[in-house]
């Protein structure tokens, strides 16, 4: 290779040298910023970042995924993309101590890359269970450097979750002998031709459960489109929606033009409850509230 | 232009999310021991963007050369390797892969799981390619137009497939698979980035044997096969030239669109209809081609990356319109 010689034109050398402090600058400014020993966490999962900052670890925080949403502080950060579709350098480029991922997280081929780069990475295996989202909580204390605050907010989430599953208990008590739970059908719209409906294994049948009401649809596992005679059939006294999803099948009307959800016994009183996605399937600490909020918006829907 | 395509890999090399600097490229011949900490940006440079980089080049090399071989194949300008069920058989058995024998991959062990879809998606690309050369032989023997209609059946019946597989998948299945579809080079190391240019540098070897009698074939089927061209014989080591080179980059890296189809246009406009110097150009300019749609994929919205399709089809069509205009300017017609 040619030995690089040094243009003799005046300005150019000005201008080359200047172009060389900077990015040195910039590249000691980068490096001075990853020896610093303060914790730099990358967390990839919606319900993942909302504890993060529920326990108070977010000036850590460096780099969110697409599906992390709540608090307001989110939109702030870097923005590693979709969880299934991380790049290697883009992550190490924030420099994290940490990456805290769902399951989801992916390609695994990416995740070795960051792993051999040095920087350690946990997968939180997510299931759809109040149990389940404390144990995460516990460990991303423990990842974060900040065990007390995890545990105080484990209690209170605990008291929470205990009042408002007393609240569901009674309600289901307080049901005449003849009535029986009531049949919940959730329905995931993401334009109004594509409209899916939960079955079995999903986190919506996991939070209709919790709320004392039974999936209305039965023998299938996950996500399917919807088909008109199925959902006749299941006879729904309830359907369930995201606020998100309703607004993209165009509102209650747009929801009951439907084929099929107008003649169930959910759709002709026009009995819909609708919640803000993150917050009905986020399966994060807003848990306990989003139960509580669930069960009281089904009790006045079913009295309606 | 080989100087050209080793200084635009040295450019794309430098660009990227993590900074690097002069020191961490001359740490590969930096007298320090194994115990020397490395740093970051070095590690960046040599373990995971210098491999992505050369990974880039070889993969559109393959797909550039896959490209025109089978548009000298099919004496059309506008063929594709997808033509030859290669990008369909693989997507199919990706898609069976991920939906149908989910479960069984949770019985293998742990080091062999990231093989798992591209391998399969290998083995489905050469068998529909396999399966497509018998087929074509039954149906309609000896002849490379009737090799491109059975092609495009075969083509049908893998998009049922793989349709049937996107009703049958659950949401996480279908993000997997389309991600997938929209092709991706991340993950990419260096025993892989060997396997492919030992793969793109034989089957280049024997393609450009086959060079002069693609030439012939461009008389025509009947003349070439007056001048003692055996269009069954050439048709065989062009599907499974095609096959390899295709089939290997879509198994590794999802559908890529667009260079196959563009890297053979762009090589003729600038080197003529000569097929020993078209196969050659062709691995240059894809190389070139997917190497800067790669630069662009993982650098416009650092920290997070554009699939690599969007932009190799971004580049490619803009790019062919203007060569097509111009040619059709300075020679009064499309060659």
């Amino acid at each position: 290779m040619r030995r690089l010689t040094l243009p003799a034109d005046a300005s150019r050398r000005a201008w080359l040298l200047r172009a060389g402090a900077l990015v040195a600058t910039v590249g000691s400014a980068t490096s001075a910023r990853a020896a610093a020993p303060a914790q730099r966490i990358v967390s990839i999962g919606g319900a993942l970042t909302e504890m993060v900052f529920a326990i108070g670890a977010e000036p850590s925080l460096v780099g969110i995924d697409t599906t992390s949403l709540y608090p307001e502080g989110v939109r702030k950060l870097p923005n590693v993309g979709y969880a299934r579709a991380l790049s290697a350098e883009g992550v190490l480029a924030l420099a994290p101590t940490q990456v805290i991922a769902t399951e989801d997280a992916g390609p695994p081929a990416v995740l070795r890359q960051i792993g051999a780069a040095g920087v350690p990475v946990t997968i939180l295996s997510a299931n759809h269970r109040f149990e389940g989202m404390l144990e995460r909580l516990q460990r991303v204390g423990e990842l974060t450097a900040r065990v007390p605050q995890a545990t105080v907010l484990a209690q209170q989430l605990r008291a929470d979750w205990a009042r408002a599953q007393a609240a569901v208990v009674a309600r289901a008590a307080a049901r005449t002998n003849a009535q029986a739970a009531p049949r919940v059908l959730f329905v995931l719209s993401h334009s109004t031709s594509q409209v899916m409906v939960a079955g079995a294994g999903t986190s919506a049948e996991a939070m209709i459960e919790y709320a004392g009401a039974v999936n209305a649809l039965a023998g299938f596992k996950g996500y399917k489109p919807l088909t008109p005679e199925a959902v006749i059939a299941a006879r729904p006294d309830l359907i369930l929606a995201t606020e998100q999803g309703l607004q993209a099948a165009g509102g209650t009307a747009g929801l009951l033009k439907l084929p099929g959800l107008a003649q169930t016994p959910a759709g002709r009183p026009q009995r819909i409850v609708a919640l803000e996605a993150t917050w009905l399937l986020g399966f994060g600490p807003r848990l306990p509230a989003a139960l509580q909020q669930l069960d009281a918006a089904f009790a006045a829907a079913l009295k309606a | 232009m080989f100087a050209a395509l080793l200084l635009a890999a040295l450019l794309a090399a430098q660009f990227g999310a993590v900074g690097i600097q002069w020191v961490d490229w001359s740490s590969a011949w930096s007298p320090a021991g194994a115990d020397a900490p490395v740093s970051a940006g070095a590690h960046v440079l040599w373990n995971i963007r210098l491999p992505r980089v050369v990974f880039a080049l070889w993969i559109g090399a393959a797909l550039g050369a896959s490209g025109a071989l089978t548009q000298a194949l099919f004496r059309n300008p506008l063929a594709d390797p997808s033509l030859l069920g290669v990008t369909g058989g693989a997507a199919c058995a990706a898609a069976l892969t991920i939906v149908a024998f989910a479960g069984a991959q949770a019985t293998l062990p742990m080091a062999w799981r990231p093989w798992v879809l591209p391998v399969s998606a290998f083995v489905g690309a050469l068998s529909v390619c396999f399966a497509l050369d018998r087929l074509a032989r039954w149906v309609t023997p000896g002849s490379i137009s009737g090799l491109l209609l059975t092609g495009v059946a075969l083509n049908a019946v893998a998009v049922s497939v793989i349709g049937l597989c996107t009703y049958l998948a659950t949401d996480e299945q279908l993000r997997s698979l389309s991600f997938w579809t929209l092709g991706s080079l991340a993950g990419a190391g260096w025993p892989l980035v060997a396997a492919i240019a030992v793969l793109v540098l034989g089957a280049a070897w024997r393609a450009q044997r086959l060079a002069r009698v693609l030439n012939a074939l461009a008389l025509g089927e009947e003349v070439a096969g007056h001048i003692g061209v055996s269009a069954q014989h050439l048709r065989a080591q062009a599907i499974v030239l095609v096959a390899l080179l295709c089939g290997f980059a879509v198994a590794w890296c999802g559908t890529i669109a667009f260079v196959g189809l563009i890297a053979p246009h762009l090589a003729r406009s600038v080197v003529g209809p000569d097929q020993r110097k078209v196969l050659p150009a062709s691995l240059v300019i894809g190389a070139l081609l997917l190497l800067l749609a790669d630069t662009f994929a993982r650098t416009l919205v650092v920290p997070a990356e554009i699939p690599v399709g969007i932009f190799t089809a971004l580049i490619g069509g803009p790019v062919l319109l203007v060569m097509l205009a111009d040619l059709a300017r300075r020679r009064g017609g499309v060659g």
